[in-house]
């Protein structure tokens, strides 16, 4: 016991390729009057950050990531991606 | 002996007392049941009414299919008890894996509170027994997420085996094939985004919901 | 210069009122003794500059059991039910964040009901903008009106109606008001007081944080304008945000320990906070309190108590429990989610004087400030500011809109005037709680007179919002004084009985005496227009201070009338002319050849014409009319008489765009033209003069006989049906294409309509 350390997670959920998404059209449809012309594929998600107590970094990710599929990302249309860091941010992503 | 149905209560729920209310009105016997509660069995059938279970936080219905209740639904459900989810209800029955698809925002990015016509389109599920397909019924919507979305495999299924309930005549928030409401492969389990309940008083202007909570009535009335 | 007296004035108090609270207390007072003081003494929440007008309102009648000065007005209702209303302003925090400005506004006002012990059923909300079509304008427009959706359909509360107006003078100074209702049965009705000495103040809901600090003082009470890009980001941090899930659990646990009898008073926490909440509380009851700020829970590590005791975060309660009590209204809160803390003790007065409010560091530590409860509460000192008649004002009224050149066609005008609001409605649950008779769009929203827990009852509620700033700002008198009357007059097309109005006073900065001028005309008015009318003012909002750039807004005062239907068995007709009915306009007003054009919408938005003498309001005239269409409407909402047909199949008041608007919209509402004639020209088209109702009828006969023997006069205009709109020689319009006009025009204003 007492080996824990804390990891900082970052999941971000986006929807699935191919399902409708109309916010990220409406953002991408407001662009061009900011005078951005060139900006294609506009995907809207979420962010969730959190920090969790592991062993190590692999089993940081292995509970992010059943967070992150039972909870913060409906599987029905969603995909979730979970990056893990150590929460001191010795290392950076 | 009227049929008693349990209507589900979450934190955040807000459309219990109006489900009670028109279910009673219609001749049926409707009970609250808070989210904590484990056990529906002494029911005939129950009912997710609408509302913001949890506040709708994180996403419609995604906190709310862990409480309790949700074990007891779909052990009543696969006992083949009638099941019904409205609006947030739908929400939480498709979260919770009883019901295929999501529901994701409407198309237009609004709420949406206006009456609209549905088409019934199966008269075989808990909710539409012997209503003829095809029958019109105005019946308003009360939702920001009603888009009814899944993938083309689910959807073909669900033309195939005829569990597409209700349809919109007019699609308001980009549903595909302009689905308002489906049902599990039994047709004990129906989810729509619609509220009959909004429509049984004809002080408030349209009576059609009458024709969807009876046929739900009567299948708790034959619940074996 | 010493730096405390910086501080007062940072704080926003003069030098006279620092020195009011020295004398108060006996001493110096030390730095949370000023900043408690601040915000209680603030414009916003002392009213200080409106009170000695306000006082001139009748504010009294047999049915009222709660007036001014409470959380809320309270009347009765019979069959044991009693009705709780009150309207507020949330117009500079929407001005700042529209989204939570206007969220917030809605879950600040549904406390202030709930807090009375009832549930609140309805929510209506007035807004005034800008240009719809500039960018910003529409920035908050959206803002605002998805912050009313997603608090108020998420908390649970129907929003049944309100209005939309567009003018130039709130592009920089939008107005946000909100009203709300409720309905308890009549023994529940509780006040927000505290008594009992050693009964204990708990703390209900979310943890307290930084936001608004300094808000009702800093943002309600200032103007904006002038400021560069960095100040007003500044301001921001000071935004409340809101959480309509914590504020329906508090409002369930709230309305249940009510039912349990669980608490002795409550009171919710809004502007200024918990020293608000404890110091309002403890002066009404004649008591004193010790509040350990130690005790509350926070959100955010190292606040001082001054940020604590004046904290505006949101959804939280202040209940007086008795100790015996406190282990079982945990319970409730427990079982909601909600949380729980004591904070307070009640503590009796000192023999020789009233009983003091202490905050303290532990209820066994260090005093941090004494100050007496009832000074912060209700000593705040009252300003007879200057008045002042606008110097303009003679030349403004002189130049009557009569000199505009007549329209080359009536009817582009008048597609001008027609715009359908269910853009706005269509985002907020107008249904919930299955009471909702008549939802927004029609002249008055009628509610069933039902919720749980409640007797049953066969009466109705019928609801309006009002305002009419083009006229208030000519003769703000008689402006205000033809709103109370608009609002009277759209109950009675419900077939209601008006019972009460409830006022939000939306005007410029105080310290011009010009604008002092307006407050106290219009507050004359409504006295006026009240008493002719039989109406108590049973409460009220003054927002003060909405100025930019030294330009104050034009004023607005915003009257919420409140009525009853006797008996509601049947759909109120409503703004319709089924095809083939006669129309008819009954005329309770004075008689005049050439009606004024003055404040118009016809003058004001179509040609810019601002100016002119007002038509004349005649109280009487219009008490007749009220009298007469709400028995009328009575008869036709009551149970139908077998064999006797109703005299009226469809209404509408005459009001924003005159007759013309009034006949468009029946037209469009119903999918009917209509044919009318014998109108000279767009005077009486286009003119606002008040005391006038259209009504469709199958029996125009015997409705005019029944009219005159009430002292009303009746003219038939002409006849339903058809698909042109056709008013003889002014106006020809396609029925279809009107319907077009009417329903895109405001979506195609605000750059929405849907994409295909």
């Amino acid at each position: 016991m007492g080996d824990k350390a804390m990891f900082g997670v970052l999941v971000e959920v986006q929807l699935r390729p191919g399902i409708a998404d109309p916010q990220g059209a409406t953002i991408q449809r407001a662009l061009p009057a900011l005078g951005f012309d060139g900006i294609s594929a506009v995907r809207a998600g979420k962010a969730f950050r959190f920090e969790i107590d592991a062993l190590d970094e692999e089993e940081a990710l292995l509970h992010a990531r059943v967070v992150a599929d039972r909870l913060l990302a409906n599987p029905v249309i969603e995909d979730a991606t979970v990056t893990v860091t150590p929460a001191n941010g010795e290392s950076g992503a | 002996m009227a049929p008693r149905i349990g209507v589900v209560v979450f934190p955040g729920t807000n459309c219990e007392h109006d489900a009670r209310v028109a279910l009673e009105s219609l001749g049926a016997s409707a009970e609250l049941v808070w989210h904590g509660s484990s056990d529906l069995s002494e029911f005939d059938a129950v009912v997710l009414p609408g509302g913001f279970a949890h506040g709708d936080y994180l996403r419609p219905g995604a906190i709310a299919r862990f409480s309790p209740v949700i074990g007891a639904v779909e052990a009543f459900a696969a006992a083949g008890g009638p099941v019904v989810g409205i609006c947030n209800g739908f929400q939480v029955l498709c979260e919770a894996g009883l019901l295929p698809g999501a529901l994701q925002k409407n198309r237009g990015l609004r709420f949406l509170c206006q009456n609209v016509t549905l088409e019934v389109a199966n008269d075989t599920s808990v909710l539409t027994r012997g209503v003829a397909v095809g029958t019109r019924l105005v019946i308003p919507i009360n939702h920001f997420e009603g888009n009814y979305t899944c993938d083309a495999e689910t959807l073909q299924r669900l033309q195939e085996e005829d569990r597409i309930v209700v349809r919109y005549a007019e699609n308001p928030n980009g549903s595909v094939d302009s689905i308002a409401g489906v049902s599990n492969e039994a047709g004990n389990v129906v989810g729509l985004m619609p509220h009959p309940e909004r429509a049984t008083d004809v002080l408030l202007g349209s009576t059609d919901g009458i024709t969807l909570l009876e046929a739900f009535i009567a299948s708790a009335a034959t619940k074996v | 210069m010493s730096e405390e007296v910086v501080l007062h004035r940072a704080l926003g108090l003069t030098d006279s009122e620092r020195d009011e609270i020295e004398a108060l207390l006996g001493r110096e007072p030390n730095h949370l003794e000023l900043a408690l003081f601040a915000v209680m003494w603030s414009e916003h929440c002392s009213y200080k500059s409106s009170r000695i007008h306000l006082k001139r309102l009748p504010t009294e009648a047999p049915h009222v059991l709660v007036g001014p000065g409470e959380n809320a007005g309270v009347i009765d209702a019979g069959d044991g039910i009693a009705v709780a209303i009150r309207i507020e302003s949330h117009n500079h925090p929407s001005a700042i964040e529209p989204y939570q400005g206007a969220a917030t506004g809605v879950g600040g006002i549904l406390r202030d009901i709930f807090t009375m012990g009832a549930r609140p059923i309805a929510v209506m909300d007035p807004l005034f903008f800008g240009d719809p079509t500039e960018a910003k304008q529409q920035w908050l427009i959206e803002g605002v009106v998805a912050g009313i959706s997603g608090y108020g359909n998420s908390v649970g509360v129907p929003t049944i109606g309100g209005d939309l107006t567009f003018d130039p003078c709130y592009a920089q100074n939008p107005l946000v008001n909100v009203l709300c209702l409720g309905v308890l049965p009549t023994e529940r009705l509780v006040l927000g007081q505290a008594s009992g000495v050693g009964n204990l103040a708990v703390l209900l809901g979310s943890a307290t944080g930084r936001d608004g600090i300094g808000g009702v003082s800093v943002l309600a009470s200032a103007g904006f304008g002038g400021e560069s890009a960095e100040e007003e980001a500044a301001k921001r941090p000071s935004v409340q945000v809101g959480d309509p899930y914590e504020e329906k659990r508090l409002i369930e646990a709230c309305l249940e320990l009510l039912d349990l009898k669980l608490v002795v008073g409550i009171q919710d926490l809004g502007g200024a906070g918990l020293v608000c909440a404890t110091s309002e509380t403890a002066a009404r009851g004649g008591v004193g309190m010790d509040v350990d700020v130690s005790a509350v829970p926070r959100r955010e590590a190292g606040m001082e108590a001054y940020e604590v005791m004046t904290s505006e975060s949101q959804e939280r309660m202040l209940a007086i429990v008795t100790p015996e009590d406190l282990a079982r209204v945990q319970e409730v809160c427990a079982r909601w989610e909600v949380r729980s803390a004591v904070v307070g003790r009640v503590t009796e007065p000192p023999a020789d004087g009233p009983g003091r409010l202490r905050i303290m560091d532990g209820f066994d530590g260090e005093v941090l400030g004494d100050v007496p409860a009832v000074a912060l509460a209700d000593d705040a000192p009252l300003y007879q500011r200057p008045l002042e008649r606008p110097a303009d004002l003679d030349v403004r009224l002189a130049d009557d809109p009569g000199v505009m050149p007549a329209p080359a066609d009536c009817g582009d005008d008048l597609l001008q005037l027609l715009f359908d609001p269910s853009w706005v409605y269509r985002q907020y649950d107008h249904q919930l709680f299955l009471n909702t008779v008549e939802g927004p769009g029609g002249d008055a929203a009628v509610l069933k007179l039902a919720a749980p827990g409640l007797p049953d009852s066969k009466r109705g509620l019928a609801l309006s919002t009002d305002s009419n700033p083009a006229w208030c700002s000519l003769d703000p008198r008689l402006g205000t004084a033809a709103t109370v009357a608009e609002g009277a007059l759209a109950l009675a097309c419900a077939g209601a009985t008006p019972k009460a109005v409830v006022n939000c006073l939306n005007f410029g900065n105080p310290e011009h005496p010009e604008v002092m001028w307006q407050l106290s005309e219009a507050i004359d008015g409504m006295a006026e227009a009240c008493r002719g009318l039989g109406l108590p003012v049973i409460g009220g909002n003054v927002s003060l201070y909405n100025e930019s750039f030294g330009r104050d807004i034009d004023p607005t005062p915003v009257i919420g009338s409140l009525g009853l239907i006797e008996h509601l068995a049947r759909r109120p007709p409503g703004v319709t002319m089924p095809a083939g009915s006669t129309l008819v306009l009954l005329d309770g007003g004075v008689e005049v050849d050439g009606p004024s054009l003055a404040g118009s919408r016809w003058a004001v938005g179509v040609c810019g014409h601002r100016n002119g003498t007002l038509p004349p309001l005649d109280l009487e005239g219009h008490r007749r009319l009220i009298n007469f269409v709400g028995a009328l409407v009575a008869e036709a909402v009551a149970p139908a008489v077998p064999g006797v047909e109703d005299l009226v199949v469809g209404i509408h008041d005459v009001s924003a765009g005159g007759l013309a608007v009034a006949l468009a919209e029946l037209a469009v509402r119903s999918g009917v033209g209509f044919s009318v004639s014998g109108i000279t020209g767009h005077h009486q088209l286009f003119s606002e003069a008040p005391s006038r109702v259209v009504v469709a009828t199958n029996r125009p006969k015997f409705l005019t006989q029944r009219a005159e023997s009430a002292g009303v006069r009746a003219r038939i205009l002409g006849t339903a049906g058809g698909d042109r709109l056709v008013v003889e020689g002014l106006v020809d319009l396609d029925l279809a294409a009107t319907t077009a006009s009417w329903r895109n025009r405001l979506p195609q204003l605000l750059d929405e309509l849907a994409p295909a």
